[in-house]
């Protein structure tokens, strides 16, 4: 049951070879077996799954039941869950019960969708090891003494770990593609604006996107035919007809051009890397794809870009836990000052602390313009590369990390060392297309991910290649050791 | 030398929407705290705003109004510092590229001089909340209610040189805003406060003197003073040899002075940066147009039409013209009368009266326009005498019915019949012989002023119901022909 893809999953809830009560009893059961060594929950919402189950078994009784009813999921713990602690991995939000949904989680709970929980991540989503959570590092399945990337690494280690069959991610500079290429499974950061942001605890605004985290392509689809649409509560999301994602995987690749960035196979990836992303793209070749290399020029410039960028607004966004009204207070404030200082002080972890600092910084006045205001042309120049490439090209193709999964503790002490391992990641979120990892292959027993990136909504072509991989590959269907 | 004084000011005008700038939330005033503020207006984690196109409506009809450019590409900016009642720690408004951009006011000043004052900008922004110190014993409260409000923040030219001007541009702003129905402009409420940029130079100097920001003013008597306090305070320090510090200060009206804010040990650094949840706002040539067209008509406008349609003097058709309730009012009361010049002194004069000693508002008047019109009417058409219709006012104040229904009720009507008054004309001269002896042997010049003494006599035996012309035409020739005899 574990090793099953959500879609074998609906069908055995369509042919009633188990009820969606007893999947999600099954799916709870192994949770609390198994997650005490992976740590990739951080709240199991056993009584409301239970009783989404339920409801879910009621609907299909009376024939009421879609696609997705009685399907167990898990969530990021960054979106808001009505009734549900929803932390985003910090001490800050620990007494947090939101009271509303995130439009993501209506749309999964419209959709009949069962919570089975909330999944661990870096501290306001920042980091990319799942080391800045304040519940403790989430662990790679793969090897637990790997880290499972970040920031979704929870969903990402809950997926590999058959402790959920899917979860939901949020990408803001790789959180979703580089830890499903770390963990060996499938995820997609849609188009900026595909996905709504409401209730969805913002790190940087203009960054940040939900998407699905799945063992397949075609899950991957399923998901995002639930995410993906216009939302009047999110004032960036885009109010364009979302497809059915699953229609479309079948295509043919039979002339698909590719384009190959040079500034992405440099001699600093791993060299088994290299080779498993060229054998992946060779067994694209033999599926109808032309191959080409194109050029990214300012690929280089995308990490101080983003690091600018990502704090300054995470600087502002961040400002609201005050202590004031909910989350983090700090015991016996002697006076106001005293309560900013020590609720933020003691509430945020080092991570989050860095970044406000840098962003703050680089917001001040006198520095706007040689920081900021910098960095935003580099997001165009960036960003243009992008356009210029995807006109040549229909999918960029390239390794998603430089390196597979890095022990715990491993770069916890060299912020930079840690920020590179996004460098492949990173400069599409200032683009804002999509982007997408599959499993492509192993790096001393560790799993690689291969890059797919595609024009603005070009999700259902980027699934559909990824589909067609998976049918002619089986790296997504390796499972780790139990 | 003589001293000048500069003065430039901010207008916070709340925009009469109904719900919040960035959210779906009520913007009534008055009700219990923290009811009136939704999961964005206390920015719980993971709320975004979206703007109100009601807000953006109000601002370009402003924009319109003084004849402004319109910003065709704006821009929300966040403003980052930390309060209580900021619950987002920033408030979202607009540095870079504020809606409305530069435009200007006439202004009426004495002697019927009109002085221009430029307006920089207005700017959409939001409001904060409100932190209650007296409620909770070593606590503060926190009210979100008002978080969230739309404000349009009107910024002048420093081209103000008294107190008196001030006050006639925010009176200025105060009736266009009010004209619009863009603002309810209840000073009182905070719904339009004013910061007042205040320095002082010798007159011919170019350069500006070091100002000082008086805040959140919130009656135009309060302008007036704080304003004359702050100049002869700052011209008391400078002709001492002093320095005046700029800063931040609050208008004490009780001790009617102004005093220096607790400063903040460091200056604010804001932190200013376009706001990624919200989108430019783009606005083309046909909105504008089409505000342009709906808009509604401006009180420099009606005042001239005033004065063309009703022949009212300057003064009338200026008091008449300045808020849209006064003048809808006259214009209905003038048109019922058949008489413009009688409702404006009605208007200005019984009804104002009546308002202003009950605290009421116009449009709660218990004297409607047409009411007030009906009675006019019964005054041009001789049912009743002047003195009287303010008895019959007062009656339909309090509510006892339309003027006809009163004055029949209380048989007020004009006594207009010859006859009757020619018996009370009579009565009256009989009864009075020492003063018709005195009008007899008078120069004839001086009876004219004499005959003052029998009309009263005989409008107090009429109960004031005879015509007051006929009276005085009777008693002249009487008199006159005892005179001749």
């Amino acid at each position: 049951m574990f090793e099953k893809t959500l879609a074998e999953l609906a069908q055995g809830l369509e042919t009633g070879e188990y009820s969606s009560v007893e999947l999600t009893n099954s799916y709870l059961q192994r949770i609390k077996a198994e997650d005490p060594k992976i740590n990739s929950y951080i709240s199991i919402t056993e009584e409301l799954a239970l009783s989404q189950a339920e409801a879910a078994d009621k609907a299909r009784t009376n024939g009421e039941a879609g696609t997705f009813t009685g399907l167990p999921i898990a969530h990021k713990d960054i979106f808001c869950t009505q009734g549900v602690r929803t932390s985003c991995g910090s001490k800050m939000l620990d007494n947090f019960i939101s009271p509303y949904n995130a439009t993501v989680i209506e749309n999964f709970n419209q959709a009949g969708a069962v919570t089975l929980g909330k999944t661990n991540m870096d501290e306001f989503a920042m980091g990319s090891s799942n080391e800045s959570s304040y519940y403790g590092p989430s662990r790679n399945p793969w090897n637990t003494d790997c880290v499972p990337g970040g920031s979704s690494g929870g969903s990402a280690a809950a997926v590999a770990g058959r402790l959920a069959p899917a979860a939901t991610g949020t990408d803001t500079g790789g959180s979703i593609r580089q830890p499903a290429a770390l963990c060996g499974i499938t995820g997609i950061k849609p188009t900026y604006g595909r996905v709504s942001r409401y209730g969805m605890i913002a790190f940087a605004s203009s960054l940040d996107q939900g998407g699905p985290m799945t063992r397949t392509a075609e899950d991957a689809a399923m998901m995002l035919n639930v995410m993906a649409g216009f939302d009047a509560k999110d004032s960036t999301s885009l109010d364009q007809a979302v497809p059915d994602y699953t229609l479309t995987l079948n295509e043919s690749l039979k002339g698909l051009k590719i384009g190959l960035p040079k500034e992405f196979f440099s001699d600093q990836i791993d060299p088994q890397i290299a080779a498993q992303v060229q054998n992946a793209i060779k067994e694209y070749e033999a599926l109808g794809a032309t191959v080409k290399e194109i050029s990214l020029p300012n690929t280089h410039l995308a990490i101080p870009a983003y690091y600018i960028i990502a704090p300054a607004e995470a600087s502002s966004n961040l400002s609201r836990f005050d202590g004031v009204r909910y989350g983090y207070r700090c015991d016996e404030p002697v006076d106001l000052e005293d309560l900013y200082k020590r609720s933020r002080g003691e509430g945020f972890g080092e991570e989050v602390k860095r970044r406000i600092m840098v962003g703050t910084y680089a917001l001040s006045e006198g520095f706007y313009d040689a920081y900021y205001k910098k960095a935003l042309q580099i997001r165009r120049l960036i960003q243009q590369d992008y356009v210029n490439a995807l006109k040549e090209v229909d999918i960029i193709m390239g390794p998603t990390t430089p390196h597979p999964a890095f022990k715990l503790g491993e770069k916890t002490s060299d912020p930079v060392a840690m920020y590179m391992e996004d460098i492949f990641t990173i400069s599409l979120n200032l683009a804002g297309m999509p982007g997408m990892s599959v499993p492509c292959g192993f790096a001393n027993g560790l799993p690689v991910g291969l890059q797919l990136i595609g024009n603005y909504f070009a999700e259902a072509r980027l699934l559909n290649a990824a589909h067609q991989f998976q049918q002619a590959t089986d790296w997504h269907k390796q499972a780790p050791a139990q | 030398m003589e001293w000048e004084a500069v003065i430039g000011l901010e207008i916070h005008a709340q925009l009469a929407t109904k719900s919040k700038i960035f959210s779906g939330a009520s913007t009534a005033f008055g009700a219990e705290p923290n009811t009136q503020a939704c999961a964005v207006d206390l920015a719980l984690p993971g709320t975004l705003p979206v703007f109100n196109a009601e807000a953006l409506r109000m601002a370009v009809m402003f924009g319109v109004a003084i004849d402004a450019e319109i910003g065709h590409r704006s821009v929300f900016d966040r403003k980052n510092y930390f309060y209580p009642d900021l619950p987002k720690g920033y408030q979202t408004s607009q540095l870079f590229h504020p809606i409305v951009g530069i435009g200007h006011v006439d202004l009426e000043l004495e002697g019927g001089i009109t002085k221009r004052v430029g307006v920089t900008r207005a700017h959409l922004e939001e409001d904060a909340g409100k932190s209650l110190h007296d409620e909770f014993p070593g606590m503060t409260g926190i009210d979100l209610n008002r978080a969230g409000t739309p404000l349009l923040e009107i910024v002048s030219e420093p081209d103000m040189r008294s107190a008196e001007e001030a006050v006639a541009y925010v009176k200025k702003i105060h009736s266009i805003v009010t004209n619009l129905g863009i603002c309810d402009g209840n000073m009182a409420e905070g719904s339009f406060r004013c910061d007042c940029n205040v320095s002082v130079r010798y007159k011919g100097e170019e350069k500006l003197g070091n100002r000082t920001e008086t805040k959140n003013i919130n009656s135009f008597r309060f302008i007036e003073k704080a304003i004359n306090g702050e100049i002869a305070r700052q011209i008391d320090i400078l002709e001492d040899g002093g320095y005046i510090t700029q800063e931040t200060r609050l208008y004490d009206a009780n001790k009617d002075e102004t005093r220096s804010m607790r400063s903040k040990e460091e200056a604010n650094d804001y932190r200013y940066f376009p706001c990624p949840d919200l989108l430019p706002i783009v606005i083309d040539e046909a909105y504008v147009d089409q505000l342009k067209q709906s808009l509604p008509e401006l009180p420099d406008a009606r005042k001239a039409r005033f004065i063309e349609e009703f022949k009212l003097s300057d003064y009338d058709a200026m008091v008449l013209s300045t808020y849209r309730d006064l003048a809808g009012y006259f214009e209905t009361a003038a048109n019922s009368a058949g008489d413009a010049k009688l409702a404006a002194n009605w208007v200005m004069g019984e009804l104002s009266k009546h308002l202003n000693q009950n605290d009421t508002a116009i449009t709660d008047s218990p004297v409607s326009a047409e009411m007030l019109g009906g009675l006019l009417q019964r005054i041009t058409d001789n049912t009743i005498t002047g003195k009287l219709a303010k008895q019959v006012f007062e009656a339909m104040w309090a509510g006892e019915g339309s003027a006809d229904e009163v004055i029949e009720a209380k048989g007020l009507k004009q006594v207009t019949d010859s006859g009757a008054i020619e018996a009370m004309v009579d009565g009256v001269i009989a009864a009075n012989q020492p003063q018709v002896d005195q009008y007899v042997n008078a120069e004839p010049d001086k009876r004219g002023k004499m005959v003052g003494f029998f009309m009263g006599k005989v409008m107090q035996a009429s109960q004031g119901k005879a015509n007051p012309g006929q009276v005085q035409g009777m008693l002249k020739k009487k008199l006159d022909a005892l005179a001749n005899s």
